[in-house]
This record gives C-alpha cells, sequence and structure tokens, in this order.
C-alpha cells in the first residue's frame, strides 16, 4: 500500500502533516474527471489526505466542488481517474460504504440515540429472528450499540440529548448529530459538505472545536466543502482550490491567502493591488 | 477513547427512562388489547352481548391485526399500499385451503387453525416477498398503483383459480374446472364460488391471541436494528444511504413481515364464515384498512386498533339508519382528515366544540375523559 | 376482420379512458394529488345528462352541457371544501381526504338516485325515412359493425387532446399551470394566482369527467352509483401508464389500455382482463418507472 502512495507524484493539499507521513493516505484521487455531455465539470482532480488530516476544497460558486463530493460519495461515477479511500478503490462499492455527512439530514422522527444506532447497523450481525424476538445476540450487540452511542455523543456534550426527538433539536445540534451519525459507521475520513451553512458565529465556532476534535479522537480525516473563509482558515491544515473543475492551488492556509492565482478567481483580475 | 464514566452513568438512567417510556406504550397497547378482550369474553361467556356484536367478534380481531400489518407499511416503512387486501386474501384462501385438506388428519379444530394460520402467514410472507420485488424498486405514488394493481390481479387469480383435492393430491386449474377430480374428491377452490362449506373454527380466544402475536412481533421489529433502519429510510433515504443501510433489502423485511402478519389475519377472517369469495378482498377493503391506519395515527399502533375496532364496528351499529351510514361515514373521514391536517379548521371545530360543550355542560367533559380513557 | 374489429372498440374504450386520464394528469401535474373522486364525478355527470333528458325531457346536447356545467362546479366546489385546507398537508392525508370524497359521492348518489342501475339512453342514433333506427353503420359488406358511438368518441377524444395541448401551450392559463406543475412557489413570486390555477385544472377536469361519462354511459349503458369507479381506477392506471403528469401520455396510455382490455377480453378470458390489464401497468412501471412518457425526476442529493 504503502508503494502506492508514493507513487503518486504531489502531496496535496500542501504537505501531509508530519505526524501522518508514512501512514495509508485516508484518500487519494488520481487524475480524476467527469464529463458531462462534453462539459469537463472536472478535470485532472488530484488529491491526498493524510491519514488524521483536516483539509479544505474551496473555490468559487460553480467550481465544481459539490461535483467532487458526488464523485467522492459515488452519486456520479467518475468518467475518468481512480479514487481509493483508505487504499481501497472505491468504483466497486455502493454509495452505502462512503460515508458522509451532509446538510441537516438527521432522521427527524427518531431519537438522538437511534439516529447513531442507524450508523452502527453495518457493524451490528444479528439477523431477523433476534429482531423479531429479542434474543441474547440482540440484547448483547443492542448493548454494545447503546454504549458507544453513547460515548460518542458524550464526546460531542450531546448525552444528555440521547433521548430527544432528533427533530426537535436546535440547528446546531441537529448538524453535530449527523456528524456523530456519520462516525458511527468507523469512517477512515468524515467528508463534510458545508457544514456551517446556515450556522451563526457562535455555532461555526464550536464546529471548528468539534472537527479539531474528530480529528484528535478519532484520528481519522476531515475534508471539508466549505465557503466560510474564517472556518476553513482556521481549521484546516491543507487546502485545494478548485476553479472551472481545475485545480488551481493547493497549499497551507496561509499559502493560499496569499497566492494570486486564487485571489483572482475570488475578485477577478484588479489592476493594481 | 477515553471513557468519561461518570457521565456514562447518568446516561445510564437515561436511558432506563427511555425505556420505561417506551415500554410503557407498549404495555399500555398490549393491557388495552388484554383487558378489552378479556371483557368481551366475560360478556360473551355470560351471554350479555347482542347476537350482532357476537358475530362481530372475529372480524374485529381480523381488522385490527390488517391494520397492524398495514401500519407496519404505511406508518413505519411510509409506503404507500393499496392493495393489502390482497395478501388479506392469499392467507384466507390457502390458509382455509389447508383446513380443509387437513380435516380428516387433524380432528383438534385448535390445532388445525393454529396450522391453518401458520400456512396463512407463510403464503403471505411468499406473495409479500414475491410482489416486493418489483414494488420497492419504486417509489411514492408508483408504489402505490403497484400495490393496487396486485390486490386486483390477485383478486382476479382467485376469482378463477380452482383447486381440487381427491386421492391423487390436489389439481389446480385457471378459468374454468378441469380438475376431473375421482369420485372421492372435493373441490376446494371453485372459481368465482370461492371455497365453501367452510367449518367454522375461528374463535375470539385465537383472535385476541393473534392480535398479541402480531403486535409482539411489530413492536420488537420496530425495536430492532431493522426496524429502526426501515424508519430511518422513510424518514430519509438518502442519509440512511450514507451511513450503509441497505435500503431495499431493509424494506422488503418490513413488507415481506407485513404480509405475512396481514396473510394471518385473512385465515382468521375467512375461518369465520361458511364461505368466502375473492371479491370481498377489493380495492375497498384495502381502503378500508388504510383508513383505520391512517385514521389512528401512522405508525400509532394503538390508534390503528382502537379505529379498526371502532369502524368496523360502527356501520353496524349504524344498520337502523342503514342509508345513511356510508355517507355519514365518508363524512367523518373527511372532517377528521381536515381537523387533523389544518389548523385554521381545527380552531374553528375546537371553538364548535367548546360551544357545544357549553351548551352541555358536565355531561360532554365527562363523555370526553370516558373517550380518553 | 375480427380483429379489427377489436382494435377499433379497443381505442374507443381507450378514448374514454383517455377523457378520465387526462383529468387525472392535469390534477396530479399541478396540485401533485391523486384526485379519487375523479371517477365519481364521471358518474355524477352520467346521472346529470340522464335525468336532464329524462326525467325534464331536454334535448341530448342541452342534457350533456348541463351535465358539463354541474361537474365543473362540483369539481371545483369539492377542491375547495375538501382539497385546499390541506394544500400544505402530507400526501397520505391527502389521498385519504380524496378517498372519503369519492365515497361521498357515491352514497350520496346512492341515496339520491338508488342502486337501481339505469339504463342510458344510447344519443347516438339515426332514425331512417322508414322509422328504422340505427345505430352505427356496416363495413365490408356486412362484416364490420361499427356503432356511431365508438367513432365519436374517438373524434371526441382527438379533439379535447388537441385543445389541451393547445390550451397548454398557447394561452396564458395554460401557461400558468405550466408553471405551477413546475414550481409553485416561483409561479407565485411571477404574479401567477396558484389558487385560481388549481381551481380553473379542477374544472376542466370535471368538465372532462363529465363528457367522459356520458360517452361511457353511452358505449356501455348501465348507470349506477358505482359506475366511476372501475373506469376511474383504470384511467388514473392508464394516467401513469403514459407517464402522469404528461397530456400526450395520458392520451396514449388510455388508448393502449383500451385496446390491451378488448383484446384480453377477446383472447384471453373476460374474467381475466383486469389482471392482465394490470399486470402490463406493472411490466412498464418496471421498465419506465415514470411511464411511457413521464420525465424521470432526478433526485436531489
Amino acid at each position: 500500500m504503502s508503494k502506492k502512495t508514493k507513487m503518486v507524484p504531489m502531496p496535496s493539499p500542501g504537505i501531509i502533516p508530519e505526524r501522518d507521513v508514512g501512514k495509508r493516505p485516508a484518500l487519494e484521487c488520481v487524475n480524476l474527471g467527469i464529463t458531462f455531455g462534453g462539459l469537463k465539470a472536472v478535470e485532472d482532480f488530484n488529491l491526498v489526505l493524510g491519514s488524521s488530516e483536516i483539509a479544505g476544497l474551496i473555490g468559487p460558486n460553480g467550481a465544481g466542488k459539490t461535483t467532487v463530493f458526488n464523485l467522492l460519495t459515488k452519486v456520479y461515477e467518475p468518467t475518468h481517474g481512480s479514487i481509493l479511500l483508505a487504499g481501497r478503490d472505491i468504483s466497486g462499492m455502493n454509495t452505502a460504504q462512503v460515508n458522509h455527512a451532509g446538510i441537516a439530514r438527521t432522521f427527524q422522527n427518531m431519537s438522538v440515540e437511534d439516529n447513531v444506532k442507524v450508523g452502527m447497523d453495518q457493524s451490528m450481525k444479528y439477523g431477523l429472528a433476534n429482531s423479531l424476538f429479542h434474543l441474547g445476540k440482540y440484547r448483547r450487540e443492542e448493548k454494545v450499540a447503546h454504549n458507544r452511542a453513547l460515548e460518542l455523543l458524550d464526546i460531542f456534550h450531546m448525552a444528555d440529548m440521547a433521548n430527544a426527538k432528533a427533530g426537535s433539536l436546535p440547528y446546531g445540534a441537529q448538524r453535530r448529530l449527523e456528524i456523530v451519525r456519520a462516525l458511527a459507521t468507523n469512517p477512515s475520513l468524515l467528508l463534510l459538505d458545508e457544514p456551517a451553512a446556515g450556522m451563526n458565529p457562535v455555532e461555526t465556532a464550536e464546529l471548528m472545536e468539534t472537527i479539531r476534535q474528530i480529528r484528535d479522537t478519532f484520528q481519522i480525516a476531515v475534508l471539508l466543502i466549505e465557503h466560510d473563509m474564517g472556518l476553513v482558515m482556521n481549521v484546516c491544515e491543507g487546502i485545494c482550490v478548485l476553479n472551472f473543475g481545475r485545480v488551481i492551488a493547493k497549499g497551507t492556509p496561509e499559502e493560499i491567502q496569499h497566492n494570486p492565482a486564487v485571489v483572482e478567481a475570488y475578485l477577478g483580475k484588479q489592476k493594481e493591488a | 477513547m477515553n471513557m468519561k464514566l461518570g457521565k456514562l452513568g447518568a446516561s445510564e438512567t437515561d436511558k432506563l427512562r427511555h425505556m420505561n417510556s417506551f415500554g410503557r406504550k407498549n404495555a399500555i397497547t398490549y393491557g388495552f388489547v388484554i383487558v378489552v378482550g378479556a371483557i368481551l369474553m366475560a360478556l360473551n361467556a355470560t351471554g350479555g352481548l347482542s347476537s350482532m356484536m357476537r358475530g362481530m367478534l372475529v372480524p374485529i380481531c381480523a381488522y385490527v391485526v390488517m391494520a397492524i400489518s398495514l401500519n407496519l407499511t404505511v406508518g413505519i416503512m411510509g409506503e404507500l399500499s393499496l392493495g393489502h387486501a390482497g395478501f388479506m386474501s392469499v392467507g384466507a384462501f390457502t390458509g382455509t385451503a389447508a383446513a380443509i385438506s387437513l380435516q380428516n388428519l387433524i380432528p383438534q379444530a385448535g390445532l388445525r387453525l393454529f396450522i391453518a394460520l401458520l400456512v396463512g402467514a407463510i403464503f403471505g410472507a411468499i406473495f409479500g416477498f414475491l410482489i416486493g420485488i418489483p414494488v420497492l424498486r419504486l417509489k411514492g405514488d408508483y408504489l402505490a398503483i403497484v400495490t393496487l394493481a396486485f390486490g386486483e390481479i390477485i383478486k382476479s387469480i382467485f376469482n378463477n383459480l380452482f383447486v381440487g383435492l381427491d386421492s391423487r393430491g390436489f389439481h389446480f386449474s385457471l378459468l374454468s374446472d378441469k380438475t376431473n377430480l375421482e369420485p372421492d374428491g372435493k373441490l376446494i377452490i371453485g372459481g368465482p364460488m370461492g371455497i365453501g362449506g367452510i367449518q367454522k373454527i375461528s374463535t375470539f380466544l385465537a383472535g385476541l391471541i393473534l392480535i398479541l402475536v402480531a403486535l409482539f412481533l411489530v413492536f420488537h421489529f420496530i425495536n430492532s436494528r431493522q426496524g429502526r433502519a426501515v424508519m430511518a429510510i422513510r424518514d430519509n433515504r438518502i442519509a440512511a444511504e450514507s451511513v450503509g443501510i441497505p435500503v431495499f433489502r431493509y424494506k422488503m423485511t418490513a413488507f415481506t413481515l407485513s404480509a405475512a402478519i396481514a396473510g394471518a389475519a385473512g385465515t382468521l377472517f375467512a375461518m369465520n364464515y361458511s364461505t368466502i369469495v375473492a371479491n370481498k378482498f377489493d380495492f375497498n377493503t384495502s381502503i378500508l384498512i388504510l383508513v383505520f391506519v391512517v385514521l389512528g395515527g401512522q405508525g400509532n399502533l394503538l390508534g390503528g386498533i382502537i379505529a379498526a375496532a371502532a369502524l368496523t364496528i360502527l356501520p353496524e351499529a349504524l344498520r337502523q339508519f342503514s342509508d345513511y351510514r356510508m355517507l355519514v361515514y365518508a363524512i367523518v373521514l373527511i372532517l377528521v382528515m381536515l381537523a387533523t391536517n389544518n389548523a385554521t379548521f381545527r380552531d374553528k371545530l375546537g371553538k364548535c366544540g367548546r360551544k357545544i360543550k357549553s351548551i352541555f355542560g358536565g355531561k360532554a367533559r365527562e363523555k370526553e375523559e370516558t373517550a380518553n380513557v | 376482420m375480427a380483429l379489427l374489429g377489436y382494435i377499433i372498440n379497443g381505442i374507443s374504450l381507450g378514448s374514454v379512458y383517455a377523457i378520465i386520464a387526462l383529468g387525472y394528469t392535469m390534477v396530479y401535474g399541478i396540485a401533485k394529488m391523486l384526485n379519487f373522486a375523479h371517477g365519481d364525478v364521471i358518474m355524477v355527470g352520467g346521472y346529470i345528462c340522464f335525468y336532464a333528458v329524462f326525467s325534464f325531457e331536454l334535448p341530448w346536447p342541452v342534457g350533456v352541457l348541463l351535465a358539463v356545467i354541474v361537474c365543473t362546479v362540483l369539481g371545483i366546489v369539492i377542491e375547495r371544501l375538501a382539497y385546499k385546507p390541506l394544500r400544505a398537508a402530507p400526501s397520505l392525508a391527502v389521498l385519504i381526504t380524496a378517498i372519503g370524497m369519492s365515497y361521498f359521492l357515491q352514497n350520496a348518489a346512492l341515496l339520491l338516485f338508488s342502486s337501481n342501475p339505469k339504463v342510458f339512453p344510447n344519443f347516438f342514433t339515426v332514425t331512417r325515412a322508414d322509422g328504422t333506427v340505427k345505430n352505427g353503420f356496416e363495413l365490408f359488406g356486412g362484416q364490420l359493425k361499427v356503432a356511431y358511438v365508438t367513432v365519436i368518441t374517438i373524434v371526441c377524444c382527438l379533439v379535447i387532446m388537441l385543445a389541451l395541448m393547445l390550451f397548454t401551450s398557447k394561452t396564458k392559463t395554460g401557461k400558468a399551470m405550466r408553471a405551477c406543475s413546475e414550481d409553485k412557489g416561483a409561479a407565485q413570486l411571477m404574479g401567477i394566482n396558484v389558487n385560481a390555477t388549481i381551481s380553473t385544472t379542477f374544472a376542466i377536469g370535471s368538465a372532462l369527467a363529465a363528457i367522459a361519462g356520458v360517452l361511457l354511459c353511452s358505449a356501455y349503458p348501465m348507470l349506477m352509483p358505482t359506475t366511476g369507479s372501475m373506469p376511474g381506477i383504470k384511467a388514473f392506471t392508464a394516467a401513469v401508464f403514459g407517464g402522469i403528469g404528461s397530456i400526450p401520455g395520458a392520451f396514449l396510455g388510455g388508448l393502449l389500455l383500451g385496446v390491451v382490455e378488448i383484446f384480453a377480453k377477446a383472447y384471453i378470458s373476460t374474467q381475466m382482463s383486469d389482471a392482465v390489464v394490470f399486470a402490463i401497468l406493472i411490466i412498464v412501471l418496471l421498465v419506465k418507472p415514470a411511464g411511457l412518457l413521464g420525465k424521470q425526476i432526478r433526485e436531489k442529493v
């Protein structure tokens, strides 16, 4: 596996954090591209994410961020290139195996705890007979799931809400719940699609903390697609900038902030700066 | 990962409370069925029931079980089925046919009924599974119309199916009676004549037990990983997929279970009459069952049970107003839907209600209290 | 020759289904609801026409016009009273209300008109000079008999379909309808009166139901309170078959369903014809989940 990692020419975005060097990357996109009827929505997209890296994917509207996200979650099939998730090619997986959190999609009519347990479904083994008669295997696995759900909720300060209906939670908490649910699937990479959308500054600040906490606690990579520059610059270690479906810059937040191509993409060409 | 044991302890009690509230809701439902059932049985034994009510006991049980079954599809899974009577039909015909075939082999009525119910449930499950393969690939209204289509197809098939049994075994034919039975044989299913000469071995006690078993299965299912997954799919299919839920497989499980329960209900229903015909289980029956579920509150099993019982008795009780009863039924249905789904209408209704209450004074309040019990 | 006869009868029956299906499809396209009471409006139209001609001895064109007017008003009233308050309600609640409305119409008709079937007169006859009444013409030296009502039904259906297509593509109201079916919110922002547009749709659908009622009863002259329900269900099936929401789809679906039904009756079995029709519906939906001409809506991710 490590051989494969070395073959990828450009460690990106920026430089893989030192702690992740030598470990299997969480995500590798190799020459990824997709065309919609002649239109190249994304082209030559290369990205390597360290196993516990927090990275951001940014770009002006229509740059292709969501298309990349949809490629990663298998909503679209790439026209060329490949995606390796923790070293495994995802072309053989179904959507279900690629975990992500989107915009406020909790299971509104279920309890918070059950929301998290749904995320654990694939790690549970008991069958229909156990479901219908609650036999020993059911009781054992449900107990494990219950404890783990509470543990996860506790990390995000939501254990006291375990019995509340997900639909009754405030917006910020629903977003957090969604992240907890995604984490319950034991992912190696957490994809967050505009996690700060619709959040107020206080909630956004909490979100930054949450994202760091995820990385510290679970040692997994996080890829953000986000418009909120404050959030991205603050929390990401590496940033990849897309424009017109192509990567125009990669680097650390500082590098990106001073990259003329990025400034141009966002603000347009300026005669004098 | 470091566990914070102190906090976990606190949430452990939370969980207990949660379990209690969950368990309490179920216990109320079980309790309601047992208490009402016991009262009716006592009344029946002491001759306190009118002959009309006595005749209604088993059909009520069958419809209650149907309501539980459809609640699993509509309330828990969130898909509209307009052909649920089809599964009832499958259970009615297969279960009754089994009972008739076993009449000489198993003289004990109770055991024979049990086997018939089991056969009905198994065939219900088989049909549910087979129909689920195409149906559950569709969504929303298209799914609903295909269940309707299957209901009609099942009705047509049983209307034209001839099954006979003689010393050489079973004989099947479609459209016309070509079974050519030996002289000792008998025709079990006679096409549009349905099944005749059924020994009425369904009892109220059996009906009550079937209700309790159906409740047990559905409650346990809801509180399992399968049930959770199905509800998650109902709330948001894409989000469920995103955390690895195989949507089709789980929906299939729930649909098959629902069909199996409906099959058993059909057997129970059929074994209460001396003849049974396929036209009894038509589109209108499917709609009737759907009305139980929606009036009782989707996903609310107790509500569905009460609605099923009340709406089965209501038209019979209104028999003296026979001409108007279905009209009243239709109006009640529309008003309830308006009242539960439109705030302005509800407010107006509330005002009317308060006026009526103030006119009738304590009497109305008393009535309301009994209704709440 | 028998084959040709079956095809003509099938197209005629299919035309009736198509006219009913047009009403279903338009209402579904705009209000996104299955109007189960639609089939019963057909029955109401049949009764109005029947009583106008028999009890009040009006000429039949007046009877038909009266049926159209009454059904149009009925459609608008139903929409206002039962469906409009539920515009924001879950679709299941609206569906149950529509079923309730269907029961209501059937049972009201049962009280008003009794359950005894009325024998509906065939208006489309020619009285010859010698006094004999002719209700059709013969082709191929008498080998093929075609009733006038058959031809009139097919012509009616074609005219209605073309008129509707012109209406929805050329007129302001028609364009408003299409706008509402795409996006009600956006239509409202563009200054379209969404409620009025929905009412208009119900009015048109119900008027079509009245015409379908008269045509259906002329061809199959048994009029009962439940007359409308089975053709209603089949027409709805036809609308889904063709792709619900699509006007040409409803037309195509109706015709195909009619032909399939007549063929199934002729070649397979009368009792099993419904099963065959529904089986074909299922197969079509499996191959094309949005119907023959329906738009495949991409799910938002």
